[in-house]
């Protein structure tokens, strides 16, 4: 189990969004340690996505403060959010359609050679190096990825998040287009990446997954965080039950 | 899928020979299609000409020699018009941009340079380029800035760019037309002096084929390092061949193209030279226009396939809302590839006002509609993120010779018009055909 009287690696703190008259997400606090991780439920509409990606920079947050490794940072755009290795998995994917597997996962960030040119052969064979990893049957290197499945899409985004060195990475429902042979590597993945320290958000919906992954699981509705236990001291049934009613049972007995 | 580390492409069985031979050479099928339109144009002409004028003029050194000029500021355009869209955006302003730019130069090189520098000062004509190009990029710049940072539809933008520069190079000179120019800018324009003659041709030609010889063996050799499949030998040596083929044939066309008698008498008397029995051949050789679309093209082509800048600019034209979630900075990129649409056009504003020794506020008039027209027949689709460089600079070249081509056989303008119109339409009515069937 995570040390939680330790620094965290993120914490934020009374977070708030609100589009229009909704409000997304509504005086949030969550935090995350190094080695840990932390699962988000709740319903579709739920904030979930909208939570992280203030983290990711994706979204500027009406009020609230993030702070990594106790320190605070501002995150106004994805490039704020990834000096920081954040590295995300979105919901979308966010792949650019119209190029390939390499060109996404290097997007924004290629490997150039010393006359400033990117390096087409470089970023291939790296890109070839980790799929073999994470998607050993993906073949697919030089087609748009409009071309791909919905599984080989999300291996790429997902190849994308961790060939960084992440620090902190934020997950939402990355197995969702995935068979189950291709979700337990994923499974495995997480684990791997958990043993190296990483922090990990890792929104889902299948509460079997949340009980088996996560350390902490996190259940919002209507944009409030329901409340954040330890997986070790609930039940699957607890859980549902925060889903569904909003309530925290714990607190309630 | 077969593996494409292991087994070569071209080795596979049960395909046509034809399939075999585009997989092996990784020609672009596109590309192949516009060589045989641009073949079927250049011959449907010629021989319309033999049959009903008893002339064929389109095949003769002279029109293609012509054409490769006039196609010169379309083509230098269109490269920039090729990222415009692929980003999803529109500018009908380059028209109206090589109109602003060319009177302006035109103001700086005969009124108000040579005040202060004297007359045929040799700075003349290097500043009005270096004041034009940045002139045009000013402009494109603000457009970008209204689009991306104050989000103005580029189509509103470039619509009101279009009557406000057209406007602005109507006052600039009260409507009156300038000329002639500095006599070293005009030779940007090309004519007989603006030409690189026999051996300057030569010297280009070789480059070019040293070019391509270099490109095929750094390719081939970057694929051996990274262990990815080969292009078959034979495919490599047709394809590097054909491409040196056409360079030497295009050197061979500019230089069988001679100097007119009448510039033949005054460049020898004013050289102190006498005419021999027979006449004197001196070539033209490449127009420097047409050396000045090349060396653009060359640079956008390294600039979209070869940067990160390029690399940005399909990622947006793919995906906005990926390359922003990507750390791309979509709106200073946007504004970025106005400014280079405007330098372009400022360029191709030199050009233009050069090759007609003179500028009027009517320089570029339409211009647009044709830069458009080369970028989407070139291949640029304008649901964005797909187009090429040379696809652009080809479909400029297809657009010209349709031009050229009704000219010389008698076509009226309005049907001319009808033609090019129509053609556009199927153009981009074929390539929706293409796409479907690639895809
Ligand atoms: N860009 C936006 N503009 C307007 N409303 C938005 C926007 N993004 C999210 N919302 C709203 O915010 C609320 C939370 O959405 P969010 O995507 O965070 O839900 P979620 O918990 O991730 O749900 P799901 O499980 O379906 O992915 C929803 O009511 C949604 O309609
Ligand atoms: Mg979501």
């Amino acid at each position: 189990m995570t040390d939680t009287n330790k620094t965290p690696l993120v914490e934020l703190r009374d977070m708030s969004i609100a589009f229009g008259g909704i409000k997304a997400v509504d005086h949030v606090s969550i935090d995350l340690h190094a080695g840990e991780v932390v699962g988000l439920l709740g319903h579709n509409g739920a904030g979930k996505s909208t939570l992280i990606k203030c983290l990711s920079g994706a979204y500027q947050a009406d009020s609230g403060e993030i702070y990594i490794e106790g320190k605070k940072v501002n995150i106004e755009n994805p490039r704020d959010a990834r000096a920081q290795n954040i590295e995300t998995i979105y919901q979308t994917l966010a792949l650019a359609d119209n190029l390939n597997a390499t060109a996404n996962l290097f997007l924004g960030r290629e490997l150039v050679n010393r006359f400033g040119m990117v390096d087409e052969g470089k970023m291939e064979a790296e890109t070839r190096k980790i799929m073999a990893r994470l998607n050993p049957n993906f073949r697919k290197f030089n087609e748009p990825v409009s071309a791909l499945s919905g599984g080989q899409r999300q291996s790429v985004a997902i190849a994308r998040a961790v060939y960084f060195n992440a620090k902190v990475l934020i997950m939402d429902e990355p197995t969702a287009a995935l068979g189950p042979h291709e979700t337990q590597m994923v499974s495995e993945l997480i684990q791997e990446l958990k043993a190296q320290g990483l922090g990990i958000f890792l929104i889902e919906h299948d509460i079997q997954n949340v009980m088996q992954l996560c350390d902490r699981a996190a259940v919002m509705k209507n944009g409030q965080m329901v409340g954040v236990e330890n997986v070790a001291d609930v039940t699957e049934d607890d859980i549902l039950s925060m889903i569904i009613l909003g309530k925290n049972p714990k607190k309630a007995t | 899928m077969t593996d494409s580390k292991t087994t070569n492409p071209a080795t596979q069985t049960n395909m046509s020979p034809v399939a075999k031979f585009l997989r092996a050479t990784e020609l672009d099928t596109r590309l192949l299609g516009m060589f045989g339109a641009l073949a079927l144009i250049w011959l449907g002409f010629h021989y319309y000409g033999v049959i009903f004028n008893d002339f064929g003029a389109f095949l003769t050194a002279r029109n293609l020699w012509n054409l490769s000029v006039q196609t010169s500021s379309i083509g230098i355009m269109a490269t920039g018009m090729v990222l415009v869209i692929i980003t999803r955006n529109i500018d009908l302003s380059v028209g109206a941009l090589v109109g602003v730019t060319g009177m302006t130069m035109g103001i700086l090189q005969v009124d108000i340079l040579p005040a202060y520098l004297g007359l045929g000062n040799p700075a003349i004509w290097i500043i009005t380029v270096i004041l034009g190009i940045t002139l045009g990029a000013t402009i494109g710049a603000f457009h970008g800035w209204l689009i991306a940072y104050r989000g103005i539809p580029a189509f509103i933008v470039t619509l009101g760019g279009l009557l406000v520069w057209r406007g602005s190079a109507f006052l600039a000179n009260n409507g009156k037309t300038i000329s002639p120019v500095d006599s070293t800018f005009q030779l940007l324009g090309g004519g007989p002096y603006g030409a690189v003659g026999s051996t300057g041709s030569w010297i280009v030609g070789i480059l070019a084929c040293l070019g391509i010889l270099w490109l095929t063996v750094s390719g081939r050799r970057n694929r051996l390092r990274h262990e990815f499949a080969l292009r078959p030998m034979w495919a490599e040596i047709f394809v590097s061949g054909a491409a040196m083929a056409m360079v030497i044939g295009a050197v061979l066309l500019v230089n069988s193209y001679p100097w007119p008698i009448g510039i033949v008498k005054q460049y020898t008397e004013a050289n102190g030279l006498t005419i021999p029995e027979g006449g004197l051949f001196i070539s033209h050789g490449f127009a420097i226009p047409v050396l000045i679309l090349a060396g653009v093209g060359i640079m956008m082509t390294i600039l979209m396939t070869k940067t990160r800048f390029g690399r940005y600019v399909f990622a947006i034209g793919g995906n906005p809302e990926a390359a922003a979630l990507a750390g791309i900075n979509v709106k200073w990129m946007t504004l970025k590839i106005f400014a280079l649409m405007g330098a372009l056009a400022g360029l191709a504003g030199v050009v233009a006002s050069a090759r007609l020794n003179s500028a009027t506020n009517a320089l570029g008039v339409l211009d647009e509609l044709y830069v458009i027209a080369a970028a989407v027949i070139g291949g640029t689709s304008l649901a964005g993120g797909v187009g090429t460089i040379y696809g652009a600079i080809l479909g400029a070249l297809v657009m010209q010779s349709l031009q050229t081509g009704m000219v010389l056989i008698g076509f009226d303008t309005s049907v001319q018009q009808i033609v090019v119109g129509s053609v556009l339409v199927l153009a981009v009515y074929l390539d929706n055909l293409y796409r479907k069937r690639t895809k």
